[in-house]
């Protein structure tokens, strides 16, 4: 520490004369304990994003699979009854009513013990409401709850009518990545390859800026550039009856170029990082140069590469602005890339693109979407970072 | 392997495979160019689609001959502000003119004001089609024909959608009319505010990340944690700032904290919230940005400084930052070319759908211009593509000035450090 502090202190004790030693500590620096710290919030901001974001989503989502729905079942009273009455008629319209659930009419909430024919019978002022004389005519309502079975379970996604299966979403995010991979995966391994083991420097230094150009373009003229180049072209390939104008095969592609420049910077990466002596050692076994890439340097590199493919794969399935321009709005539970279907993303975006209002449904079926995303990417970005350290090849 | 080796052996002493791995290595190295090729023509074609659609034909329909309602022949424009005054009260209602009058007295407007209402409520002209460059390029008589059958009273025009007018007016609901300024201003005051709390924040933690931390369990939870917020979608930091800024900040954000807003009917959704949200967004990429440059810097640099008794914040002051400054700067630049481009976390913090006035300040309502790139390209109507690509190029242009800025100073800083 400090020569100059140490000096500064021996000359105040020549000044002062004063032959204590005290002078001589470790005197505390306020101010540089005090930056340290400003610091290390600095650092620990980043947590408390990560914290913010946990408990935001997990909050929602909560409220999202706790919070009671009410469904219309169509089936009206058919008569009227007063507040002591405990079984009554009922149209035999609409839909069943179920043994054991909550039913509402008007504001008071009722739990059905029985249903016999028309009649059916039950507990009155439940759930803290209180028991009063109802109309003939009034609309039953059944509680609906949106379970993780029902979530997890069901192919259809229509918040209107209370159906919330999350696959529709899910898949329609699974066929973009899957479009988007299968187009990004071969190019972009291709585009590394060449430039890490055939390119002349010339040729990577005027390349690799290209890529960069196209890494730099904001996803919105992506999204552009699906609808308005990429769908008249599907159309015009294949006929505008397989096509639909929104398909998520046009998106998928698109996505696909937009990823392009991130798998070949990766997986170039990985490619330049093998020593160079391998590289030598095959060619002077008398391989030939696709030999040498194919047969030593990729297995090699795999690592970096798989990692390459897997962070890939995580931007792919976040990726928005791409999906919900080209792909569709509105959830669409099919397999076929040319129909059009909703993303997780493509949803969120579509459902909170209005004035959205705090504790509705959709409010929360965002979250618990927003949720099921920042899993799945992360698992993703965690198995990529684990990848690289666990099966890193070392050369030194 | 070897089996096929020896029988190769057997046969001749040179090994005729060559020929044929020869020829398969070029082929396989023509697949790659071609690979490389392929992403080079994707951008061509990603380039070209937006210049298509940015200039090219458009045929105007009038409801009236703006020639029919000069009383001389002589050119709307041309005319005297009382005259077009007298032409506009004789095409609009009553009521509709009074409102004019309302807004603003006609004693009050200008030549050019008046000129402007005429246009827009009496002649109202209609864009009823258009043709991309390429195709008013090539087909230049066809395309007149085909407006003299389908559209006779149209006039045919070749139009710039990127001109001075789109950048200089803001928005409207009329393609023709409508520009970029507001967007432009809103994400001018939403990158400026990101900036003022990201770079800061950001080159903190990088500093402390690189020169203070130590091997221990707190340090390697932020590393990784920054590490894996990098790769966290965008949309879910619009999600948490929807969360966070609009909802549960919404005194702050809003500026009713500030008495800026009345608190009955304040909203969150400001540039405030837009600037938060897109700071935490671009925090972990600063902070690795400036993590790898100040990870540059040469070791014997601080051992220098703290051999002639500099403290650590001296050393860090004086020596580290400097020259890490031209690495930071670089890598911050790249990040904020990356907020300009970002939509959908804005869209979900809640951009406006449509505003005119410029923004006043961190609260107002605010667009952006990706944003609105986004929701003009989601109009069905097919001329609002049009001012998409006008948009897109504005934008293009932006980031590359940002990214030719990020150049510069790199060059200017690291002549300086040399």
């Amino acid at each position: 520490m400090a020569m100059a502090e140490n000096e500064r202190e021996l000359r105040t004790l020549a000044r002062t004369g004063s032959d204590s030693m005290r002078g001589l500590r470790r005197r505390p620096r306020v101010a540089e304990t005090l930056i340290q710290t400003f610091l290390f919030i600095c650092g620990a901001i980043s947590i408390l994003t990560t914290v913010g974001i946990v408990y935001e989503l997990g909050k929602e989502s909560l409220l999202f699979f706790t919070r009671r729905q009410w469904e219309q079942t169509n089936k009206p009273l058919a008569e009227d009854i007063e507040a002591d009455r405990t079984a009554f008629e009922v149209s035999t319209s609409g839909k069943p009513l179920p043994v054991g659930e909550l039913i509402r009419i008007g504001e008071e909430i009722m739990r059905v013990q029985l249903v016999e024919g028309g009649t059916v019978t039950v507990e009155r002022g439940v759930r803290g409401t209180t028991a009063t004389a109802h109309r003939a005519g009034l609309e039953i309502q059944a509680a609906q709850d949106v379970t993780l079975v029902e979530f997890f379970g069901r192919t259809e996604w229509n918040p209107q009518i209370g159906k919330f299966g999350i696959w529709a979403l899910v898949n329609a995010t699974l066929i973009t990545s899957a479009v988007a991979l299968s187009v990004s995966l071969p190019l972009g391994l291709g585009v590394a390859i060449y430039l890490s083991e055939y390119a002349t420097e010339k040729a990577r230094a005027t390349l690799k800026p290209i890529m960069e150009v196209l890494a730099g373009v904001p996803t919105v003229v992506y999204g552009y550039f699906a609808l308005t180049f990429m769908t008249p072209l599907l159309r015009t390939l294949l006929g505008t009856r397989t096509v639909e104008i929104y398909n998520t095969a046009s998106a998928g592609i698109v996505m696909g170029i937009l990823i392009l420049p991130l798998v070949s910077s990766m997986s170039e990466d990985a490619l330049s990082a093998v020593p160079n002596s391998l590289r030598e050692a095959a060619y002077a076994l008398g391989a030939t140069k696709l030999e040498t890439a194919i047969k030593v340097v990729v297995p090699a590199a795999f690592s970096g590469l798989t990692a390459a493919v897997i962070v890939a794969a995580s931007r792919a399935i976040g990726e928005t602005m791409i999906v919900a321009i080209a792909a569709g709005a509105g959830p669409n539970f099919t397999f076929n890339p040319f129909k059009a279907a909703e993303t997780m993303t493509g949803h969120i975006v579509r459902i909170s693109g209005g004035d959205l209002s705090y504790n509705s449904l959709d409010y929360n079926s965002i979250f618990a979407i927003g949720l099921m995303l920042f899993v799945m990417t992360l698992t993703l970005n965690i198995v990529s970072q684990h990848i690289v350290r666990r099966f890193r090849e070392e050369y030194e | 392997m070897i089996s096929e080796r020896k029988t190769v052996i057997a046969r001749e002493p040179f090994d005729p495979g060559v020929r044929h791995r020869n020829r398969r290595a070029g082929l396989w190295r023509r697949v790659f160019k071609a690979a490389t090729a392929v992403g080079i023509v994707f951008l061509a074609a990603l380039l070209v689609s937006i210049v298509n659609d940015a200039f090219g034909y458009v045929a105007i329909e009038n409801s009236i001959d703006p020639a029919a309602l000069s009383p001389d022949g002589t050119p709307l424009a041309a005319l005297p502000k009382d005259v077009l005054t007298q032409i506009l009260a004789a095409n609009v209602s009553k009521g509709l003119f009074r409102r004019f009058e309302h807004d603003h007295p006609f004693e009050d407007r200008t030549q050019e004001d008046v000129y402007g209402l005429i246009l827009e409520h009496v002649v109202e002209p209609k864009i009823v089609a258009q043709w991309t460059l390429w195709d008013s390029l090539t087909r230049r008589r066809a395309i007149a024909e085909d407006v003299a059958t389908r559209f006779p009273d149209a006039e045919l025009r070749f139009e710039t959608w990127l001109d001075v007018a789109f950048i200089t007016s803001p928005q409207s609901a009329d393609a023709a009319r409508a520009g970029v300024r507001t967007a432009i201003l809103g994400s001018l005051w939403t990158i400026a505010i990101a900036i003022v709390i990201a770079f800061p924040l950001g080159v903190g933690a990088a500093i402390y990340l690189q020169e203070y931390a130590t091997e221990n369990a707190i340090n390697r939870v932020i590393q990784t944690n920054i590490t894996n917020l990098a790769g966290v979608p965008s949309i879910i930091y619009g999600m948490l700032g929807l969360a966070v800024f609009v909802r549960a900040l919404q005194p702050l954000t809003s500026g009713a904290l500030f008495g800026l807003a009345d608190p009955t009917t304040a909203n969150g959704r400001t540039i405030l919230s837009a600037g938060m949200t897109l700071a935490l967004l671009i925090l972990p990429l600063i902070i690795i940005n400036a993590q790898e440059a100040i990870k540059a810097v040469p070791n014997s640099l601080r051992e220098a400084s703290f051999g002639l008794g500099a403290t650590r914040w001296q050393t860090i002051w004086h020596h580290v930052l400097p020259s890490a400054m031209p690495g930071i700067l670089t890598g911050t630049i790249l990040s904020i070319s990356r907020a300009v481009g970002e939509t959908a976390p804005l869209v979900v913090v809640g951009a406006s759908t449509y505003i005119t006035m410029d923004p006043s300040g961190p609260f107002s309502k605010f667009t952006t211009l990706p944003i609105q790139i986004y929701q003009w390209t989601a109009r069905p109507q097919s001329v609002f593509r049009n001012i998409a690509a006008a948009a897109i190029v504005v934008l293009l242009g932006l980031l590359l000035s940002l990214n030719a800025a990020a150049i510069l100073l790199r060059n200017r800083f690291s002549k300086r450090a040399l």
